[in-house]
C-alpha cells in the first residue's frame, strides 16, 4: 500500500508541474511582457532592452521557466512588479486571510453537508429530504455574488448585523477579521454544503437500495445497525473524493466572494495583479493556489486507500 | 402445534406499472409446507418464484403490495408484525441464502464480523462466545483456516467461498426455515456439487426446513422432497419429487422435462413452442393455453383451478389433466429426442497446432528481474474441426475455452502455434484480415441483451452485415433480412422492433440471423443458450441445427452443460486451466475411459432424475492460475498419483484413433477403475449414513 | 462459465413509439421537470423577443431619472445612470445565452469527440491525454480564464472560445467513462469480431449509446456555464458597458445597494431563475433517460 501512497504523490507533483508550466505559459502569451509592464509610459527600446537583460528576459523561455521554477522551490518568487516588494510577502498575509476563510467554511460546512445529505438521502423522497433538496438546490444554481449580494440586503443592510465590505486592513490581526468573515463564511458554506449535500444523498441513496444492505435487513439486523455498519461506510467512502473536488472548485468561487465582500484574501490580490499586469505575482498566486489544490487533492486520494479495503488488499486464496 | 408450517393461501402480489395499472406478479398462490424436509420451486422467468420466497420473510420489491391473500409462518403473518417482531423473525426464524453472495456480503466488513453480527441479534450473544461460534459455523460450512476466513474481507474470496459464507450467516441464527433463492447462480458446476452437498448434510442434521428456489431441474431432482411448479404466477403444479419427475400432470411441467437435454437420451429434445408471459401479460383463461398441445376452447375462457391429480398429495391446475396422465410420460420423453441430421466431411476446416494464449505478459520490472514469464492462460493446443461438424469445447471457468473461441475470431493474438481456416493463415488479428475470411467465420455471445445495439432496430442490426460483406442495393438487403427474419422464425414485422422490446429467445434468434446473414462457414458459438429460459432452449438449438444441416457449417460450441452438448455436439475437447484434457467423439468422452476431470464433470452434474447423489470428486480449492509444470489438473484430482503429476506434463494416450486422453494412469486402469466408480449416483438413501468423501 | 441466471424474458409492449417521444412522456411525469423546461422556455422567448418589446432605451442615460423606485412607468425603477431596469433586465440575458449556448455546443461537441476516442482507442496516447486532463481539472479555471480574458480582451469570440475550451475539458472525462463502459460490451466485440472499421463501429455503434448523456451533459454544462459568464460579467471581464447584462448589472449595483436594491434584485431574480430552471429540467431529463446520476463537482 505504501507503494500506492508514493504513486499518488509522485502524480501529485506531476499535476503541480503541469499547472506550473500552463501558467507560465499563459503568461508568456498575454501581450507586452514583465519589463514593458514595468516601465510603462517611460519605456524607451533601449530601457527595454537594458531591463530585459538585467532581469534576464532575453533568454529563451525553458531556461526562464527552469529558473522560475527553481527559485520558487525555493521561497522566491520574484519581485512584485506594482509594488515593488517580494511576491511571498504579498502573498503571505493574503494566504492567510484566504485560508481563514476556506478552513472555517470547510470545518462548519463537511459534517454539516454529511449529516444533511445523510438524512436526505435516508428520507428520500419525504419531507425531510424534500426541503433539504429544495434548498440545496436554490444555493447550488445560484451564482456565489448572487447570494453573496442577497445576504448582504438581508443581513447588512437591513438588520445592519454585519458590514458589508471589509474596511480594515490585510494584515490585521485575526480577531479585528472576525465581524468580517461571518458572512463570507456563510456563503461559501451555504454552496459548499450545496454541492456535497447532493453528491451525499446520491451516494445513501445507491447504498441504501444494494444488495447487502437489503441482505443486512433480511438477516435481522436493526436498523440503526445497518445504517451505520453497513451503509454509511459504503456511501461516505466515494464523498471523500467528492469533497475534495468541490473544494477544489470552491477556490475558485473565492475569488467572487472576496471581492464581493472586499475581503482582503489571495482573490482581491489576483483581480488586482491582473488588472495591474504585475506577472509575477499572478505566477506566485497562481502557484500557491495549485499547491493547495494539490495538497487537498492528495490528502482525499490517501485517506479513500486508508478507508477502503478493497483497494488495500488483493484477492488471496 | 396444529399450526401448519408454512401456509400461503390465495396470495396475490403486484405493482402499479408506469401506466398505472396493476401488474400481478403473484396470483392467487396457495402453498403448504410442512416442518422440515425440502420444497423445491420451480419456475422460468415471470413466474414469480422469487416474489413467492421473499413474501415467506415479509420483503417485497419497492413498489409492490399484497394485494390479497395471506402468508402465515407457524401461524404469524410477517406482513402484519411491527418491526421489531419482523427482525426477530428474519434471521432467526426464516433466513435467506441469497442468489448473489458477492453482491450480499457488505464490502467493508470483514466476514467473520457480519457472522458475529447475525448471532448479536438473532441468539444475542456478543464478545468472545459469539466470535467463537462464528469460527465454529465458519468450519460447519467447511471453509479451510477458519481463523485466517474470520479476518477476511468478502472481495477476497472465490465465489464458492463467498457463498459457503452466506450459508454460514444463515445459518447463524438457528432458523427453521431456510429460503434459498437460486444460490449456485454464477458458480461452477463443481462447486456447486460441493455447495449442494454442504447444504443436504446440513439440513439433514439440524433438521431444518427448506425453500429451495430454482430453474434448474437437476437441482431440484437433487435436493427437494417435493416440487411446486409455477407458471406465470401462479402454482401449477405440487407433487412429490419422483412424481415430479416421472408421472407429472401438467402439460407445461410434461413440456419443461421433455424439453432439457439429458444423458441419458441421444438427440435434441422436443422444444415447447412460444416463451414464458410477462408479468400482467396473460388472458383470462389458463395461462399455459398459447403453448399447450392440449388446450381447447375452455381452457381460453375459464381459469382451471388447482385440484387433486393422481398420486397422492400431487395437486395439478388443468383442465384436462386426466387426458394428459393417460399418455405415458416415460414413452413421451423417449419420443421427444430427435438426432439432428447433418453431414461431416473429412475436410479439416480449423487446424489448431501447439496454440498458446497469453493475457498477460511480463511487465518492464519483471523482465529485467529475470524472472520466468507467467504460464500462458491457455497452452498447447492442438485441435482439428471437420467440415459440418460440431465441436464442443467443454470447461469451467477459467477453462480457456472463450480465449480459444476469441483467438480463432481474431480478437486475441495468439502468443504461439498455428492457427488456419481452410488455408488462411488465422494467427492475424480480424483488423488485418481479408474481407472474405472475416465473412467465413461468425460469433454468437451468450448473452443477447448485451450482444446487440440496444439504439439499432433489429433491420439496422441485420443491415450491417450485409452491408459490409455483400454488395447489394438496398431493396435487396431488406429482402434478405426478411428472408433471415423467417428463418429463425420470427415475422418480417420484427424489423422495426429494438432489442429492448424483444424477449431473450426472440433476441438470441435475432443474433443468430445476424451471424447468419453473413454466410458463414464457420460459426462460434459461445454459451448461446446459457443465458435463456429452459423452456426456450431447446428451440434455439433446434434452429441452429436445422442451419447446419441446410448449410453444412461448421461449429465450434461452447457450454459447461453437459447434457447440452452431449444433445449438439459430434466431438468434445475438455479443457481445464487452459490446457486440453481430452478430446473425443461424444460418445467416447461420455463413457469410460476418461480423463479425470471428464469424471468429475460428469458426477457433479446435476441430473433431472431425483434419488440421485453425486459421488464427490476431486478438492475444491478455488484456482487462481494454471500451474508451472506438469498436469493441469494436480490440485484437484481424485485420482492424483504422486509427484509425477506435479513435475511432468501427462502423455497423450490414445485408446481409439480420434479419441485422447492426456494422464498419466495408464488407460486399462483407469478405466476398470472408472467403470467400477460409475455408480457415480448413489441413492439418496445412504447419503445419512455414509462419510462424506473429501 | 457455469451455472448462469437466465435473462429476463420479458418483452416490453410493442408500441411503435420513438425514444424521443417515449422521454417526452416521462418528463411530462416530473413536476419540477415541467417547471424547469417552463421556465427556459420562458427565458428563451424573452430573449428572443426583447428587442421588439422593451419600452425604453437601455443605454440612454438621464440624470433626471436616477434611482427611480419601481412605478407604473418604470416596472423595475431605473438605475444609478438614470437607465430604466425592467428593459436591462429584459434584455440582460441575451448575450449570455447566446454566448453560453455557443461555448456549450462547442465543449460537448471537442470534449466530446475527443472522450469517446480516447475511450475507444485506449492504449498509451489515452493515458497521456488522461494524466494531462486530470491535471487540467485540478487546476483553479477562474484564473486561466482571468488571465485570458485579461489579455486578449472581453470580445464574444474570445469569451466563447475560451469558455468553450475549458469546459469542454470535464467533457472529455464524462464522455470517455460512458464510453469506456459500452466498449466493453458485447455489442462492441461484435462488430469488431465481424470487420467492421473503427470508424464505423465508434459512429454507428458506440455514437447513438453515448448520445443520453451527452445529453445531460450538455444541460449541465450550460448552467455552470452561465454561472461562470455572469462572475465573469460581475468581475469585470465579461460583457463590456453599457450593454445590459445581469452579471454587469449586478456588479454595478453594488454601490447602490442601500438606497436602490432593486436594481440589484431584479436581475438576481432574473438570472437566479434561468439556472435553477435549467438545473430542473437538466434533472428530469437524466431521470427520463434512466441516467438518475449527479456528474462531479463542476467546474
Amino acid at each position: 500500500m505504501l507503494k500506492l501512497i508514493v504513486r499518488r504523490l509522485f502524480y501529485s507533483l506531476i499535476t503541480l508541474l503541469i499547472i506550473a508550466v500552463v501558467v507560465f505559459v499563459a503568461v508568456e502569451f498575454l501581450p507586452g511582457d514583465t519589463a514593458t509592464a514595468y516601465l510603462g509610459r517611460e519605456a524607451t527600446p533601449q530601457r527595454l532592452a537594458n531591463l530585459r537583460a538585467e532581469l534576464g528576459l532575453d533568454r529563451p523561455a525553458t531556461e526562464r521557466f527552469a529558473r522560475w521554477l527553481g527559485d520558487a522551490l525555493r521561497g522566491d518568487f520574484g519581485m512584485s512588479l506594482a509594488r515593488d516588494k517580494p511576491v511571498v510577502d504579498l502573498i503571505g498575509v493574503r494566504l492567510r486571510n484566504s485560508l481563514l476563510l476556506g478552513l472555517s467554511a470547510a470545518l462548519i460546512g463537511i459534517p454539516l453537508a454529511l449529516g444533511l445529505g445523510i438524512i436526505a438521502g435516508l428520507t428520500r423522497d419525504r419531507a425531510p429530504d424534500l426541503l433539504i433538496s429544495t434548498a440545496a438546490l436554490i444555493a447550488m444554481t445560484l451564482p456565489e455574488f448572487v447570494t453573496a449580494t442577497f445576504l448582504i440586503l438581508v443581513f447588512s443592510i437591513s438588520l445592519q448585523l454585519f458590514p458589508a465590505v471589509t474596511v480594515v486592513p490585510a494584515n490585521a490581526p485575526i480577531l479585528e477579521l472576525l465581524p468580517n468573515l461571518v458572512l463570507p463564511i456563510v456563503t461559501l458554506t451555504l454552496i459548499m454544503v450545496a454541492h456535497i449535500l447532493r453528491m451525499v444523498r446520491t451516494s445513501v441513496i445507491d447504498v441504501m437500495t444494494s444488495d447487502y444492505v437489503q441482505m443486512a435487513t433480511l438477516s435481522g439486523i436493526s436498523y440503526r445497525h445497518v445504517v451505520l455498519r453497513h451503509a454509511l461506510p459504503n456511501a461516505l467512502l466515494p464523498a471523500i473524493s467528492i469533497t475534495a473536488l468541490t473544494i477544489a472548485w470552491l477556490l475558485g468561487g473565492l475569488v467572487i466572494i472576496e471581492v464581493v465582500f472586499n475581503y482582503p484574501g489571495l482573490g482581491t490580490l489576483l483581480l488586482d495583479a491582473i488588472h495591474t499586469r504585475d506577472f509575477p505575482l499572478v505566477q506566485g498566486i497562481a502557484l500557491a493556489t495549485a499547491g493547495v489544490y494539490v495538497v487537498v487533492n492528495l490528502g482525499a486520494d490517501v485517506l479513500t486507500l486508508l478507508l477502503n479495503p478493497r483497494l488495500r488488499t488483493l484477492r488471496t486464496a | 402445534m396444529n399450526e401448519p408450517f408454512v401456509e400461503v393461501k390465495d396470495l396475490t402480489i403486484g405493482y402499479r406499472n408506469r401506466q398505472g395499472q396493476i401488474v400481478n406478479v403473484l396470483r392467487g398462490v396457495s402453498l403448504m409446507m410442512p416442518r422440515g424436509g425440502a420444497l423445491g420451486l420451480v419456475g422460468e422467468s415471470g413466474s414469480g418464484k422469487s416474489t413467492l420466497g421473499m413474501a415467506l420473510l415479509g420483503h417485497l420489491r419497492a413498489g409492490s403490495q399484497v394485494q390479497a391473500g395471506t402468508v402465515r409462518f407457524e401461524g404469524v403473518d410477517p406482513f402484519a408484525l411491527n418491526p421489531a417482531e419482523l427482525r426477530a423473525l428474519r434471521g432467526g426464524r426464516i433466513a435467506l441464502i441469497p442468489q448473489n453472495a458477492a453482491e450480499s456480503l457488505t464490502p467493508t466488513m470483514r466476514v467473520g464480523d457480519q457472522i458475529v453480527e447475525v448471532l448479536q441479534f438473532n441468539r444475542i450473544l456478543v464478545g468472545a462466545e459469539a466470535r467463537d461460534l462464528a469460527l465454529e459455523l465458519l468450519g460447519q460450512v467447511r471453509l479451510p483456516q477458519p481463523e485466517a476466513m474470520f479476518t477476511r474481507y468478502p472481495h477476497e474470496l472465490s465465489g464458492g467461498q463467498q457463498q459457503r459464507v452466506a450459508v454460514a450467516k444463515a445459518l447463524a441464527g438457528e432458523p427453521e426455515l431456510l429460503v434459498l433463492d437460486e444460490p449456485t447462480t454464477g458458480l461452477d458446476v463443481t462447486t456447486q456439487a460441493h455447495l449442494l452437498d454442504l447444504l443436504a448434510e446440513i439440513v439433514a442434521r439440524m433438521g431444518t426446513a427448506m425453500l429451495y428456489i430454482s430453474h434448474d431441474l437437476g437441482v431440484i431432482a437433487r435436493v427437494s422432497d417435493r416440487v411446486a411448479v409455477m407458471y406465470a404466477g401462479e402454482i401449477v403444479e405440487v407433487a412429490a419429487v419422483a412424481d415430479i419427475f416421472a408421472r407429472p400432470a401438467h402439460p407445461y411441467t410434461r413440456g419443461l422435462l421433455a424439453s432439457i437435454p439429458r444423458l441419458t437420451q441421444v438427440g435434441i429434445p422436443k422444444a415447447l413452442q412460444g416463451q414464458p408471459p410477462t408479468p400482467g401479460e396473460h388472458g383470462a383463461g389458463c395461462s399455459f393455453t398459447p403453448r399447450c398441445s392440449f388446450a381447447d376452447g375452455t381452457c381460453e375462457t375459464v381459469a382451471p383451478t388447482l385440484d387433486a391429480a393422481a398420486q397422492p398429495g400431487q395437486l395439478v391446475r388443468c383442465h384436462h389433466w386426466q387426458t394428459v396422465a393417460k399418455i405415458e410420460f416415460s414413452q413421451e420423453l423417449q419420443q421427444a429426442f430427435h438426432k439432428a441430421v447433418h453431414t461431416v466431411e473429412p475436410e479439416p476446416v480449423v487446424e489448431l497446432a501447439g496454440v498458446d494464449i497469453a493475457y498477460t505478459r511480463r511487465g518492464l520490472i519483471q523482465r529485467l528481474r529475470g524472472l520466468p514469464e507467467p504460464p500462458a492462460t491457455v497452452s498447447d493446443i492442438t485441435l482439428t474441426v471437420h467440415k459440418g461438424e460440431t465441436l464442443a469445447l467443454v470447461g469451467e471457468s477459467g477453462s480457456g475455452k472463450t480465449t480459444i473461441v476469441r483467438t480463432i475470431a481474431g480478437l486475441l493474438l495468439p502468443r504461439m502455434g498455428s492457427l488456419k481456416f481452410k488455408e488462411y493463415d488465422l494467427n492475424v488479428g480480424v483488423d488485418r484480415r481479408p474481407l472474405e475470411l472475416r465473412q467465413q467465420i461468425q460469433l454468437i455471445f451468450q448473452n443477447p441483451d448485451a450482444s446487440l445495439n440496444p439504439r439499432h432496430t433489429v433491420a439496422e442490426i441485420l443491415d450491417q452485415p450485409l452491408r459490409l460483406y455483400f454488395n447489394l442495393s438496398r431493396s435487396e438487403r431488406r429482402e434478405r433480412s426478411i428472408e433471415l427474419l423467417e428463418r429463425v422464425r420470427l415475422g418480417p414485422h420484427y424489423r422495426l422492433r429494438y432489442p429492448g422490446q424483444l424477449s431473450g429467445g426472440e433476441k438470441q434468434r435475432v443474433a443468430i440471423a445476424r451471424a447468419f446473414a453473413a454466410e458463414p462457414q464457420l460459426v462460434l458459438c459461445d454459451e448461446v443458450t446459457s443465458a435463456l429460459d429452459v423452456s426456450v432452449q431447446a428451440a434455439v438449438l433446434d434452429l441452429l441445427a436445422e442451419l447446419q444441416a441446410e448449410r453444412g457449417v461448421t461449429y465450434i460450441f461452447i457450454a459447461h452443460d453437459l447434457a447440452l452438448v452431449h444433445a449438439f455436439a459430434d466431438r468434445v475437447a475438455v479443457l481445464y486451466q487452459g490446457r486440453l484434457c481430452e478430446v473425443g467423439s461424444t460418445d467416447e468422452i461420455y463413457t469410460p475411459p476418461h480423463h479425470p476431470y471428464t469424471e468429475t464433470l460428469l458426477a457433479a452434474a446435476p441430473r433431472p432424475v431425483p434419488g440421485l447423489r453425486p459421488h464427490m470428486l476431486g478438492s475444491d480449492v478455488p484456482e487462481l492460475a494454471p500451474p508451472p509444470r506438469g498436469c493441469p489438473f494436480q490440485r484437484r484430482c481424485p485420482r492424483r498419483i504422486g509427484s509425477i503429476c506435479d513435475e511432468e506434463a501427462p502423455p497423450w494416450r490414445v485408446p481409439v484413433e480420434g479419441h485422447m486422453i492426456r494422464c498419466h494412469i495408464p488407460l486399462d486402469e483407469l478405466e476398470t477403475a472408472q467403470v467400477s466408480a460409475a455408480e457415480h449416483l448413489i441413492p439418496l438413501e445412504s447419503l445419512s449414513s455414509s462419510v462424506s468423501s473429501n | 462459465m457455469a451455472v448462469v441466471a437466465p435473462a429476463s424474458e420479458k418483452p416490453a409492449p410493442i408500441r411503435r413509439r420513438s425514444r424521443l417521444s417515449e422521454t417526452w412522456l416521462y418528463m411530462r411525469q416530473s413536476k419540477s421537470g415541467m417547471l424547469g423546461l417552463t421556465i427556459l422556455v420562458f427565458h428563451i422567448l424573452i430573449a428572443l423577443s426583447s428587442p421588439l418589446i422593451v419600452p425604453f432605451d437601455p443605454t440612454e442615460i438621464s440624470a433626471s431619472l436616477k434611482n427611480l423606485s419601481p412605478s407604473g412607468e418604470h416596472l423595475f425603477g431605473t438605475d444609478q445612470f438614470g437607465r430604466d431596469v425592467f428593459t436591462r433586465v429584459l434584455l440582460g440575458g441575451r448575450i449570455a445565452l447566446a454566448i453560453t449556448l455557443t461555448a456549450t455546443v462547442m465543449a460537448v461537441t471537442w470534449g466530446g469527440t475527443l472522450g469517446i476516442l480516447l475511450g475507444f482507442l485506449g492504449g498509451r496516447i489515452d493515458e497521456a491525454v488522461m494524466r494531462v486532463v486530470d491535471a487540467l481539472l485540478a487546476a483553479p479555471y477562474i484564473l486561466f480564464l482571468l488571465l485570458i480574458v485579461s489579455a486578449l480582451g472581453s470580445s464574444n469570440r474570445v469569451l466563447i472560445f475560451t469558455l468553450g475550451f475549458f469546459y469542454g475539458i470535464a467533457v472529455v472525462r464524462v464522455a470517455r467513462a460512458a464510453t469506456l463502459d459500452f466498449v466493453a460490451r458485447d455489442f462492441i466485440t461484435a462488430a469488431r469480431a465481424r470487420g467492421e472499421r473503427r470508424m464505423t463501429i465508434v459512429l454507428r455503434e458506440l455514437l447513438p449509446n453515448v448520445m443520453d448523456i451527452l445529453l445531460v451533459e450538455f444541460a449541465m454544462r450550460w448552467s455552470w456555464m452561465l454561472l461562470a459568464f455572469s462572475s465573469l460579467s460581475f468581475l469585470g471581464f465579461g460583457v463590456s458597458p453599457p450593454t445590459p447584462d445581469w452579471g454587469l448589472m449586478i456588479a454595478e449595483s453594488r454601490k447602490a445597494l442601500q438606497f436602490a436594491p432593486w436594481t440589484a434584485i431584479f436581475p438576481m431574480i432574473a438570472l437566479g431563475t434561468l439556472v435553477i430552471g435549467i438545473n430542473l429540467a437538466a434533472d428530469a431529463v437524466a431521470k427520463a433517460l434512466g441516467l438518475d446520476r449527479t456528474q462531479g463537482a463542476p467546474v
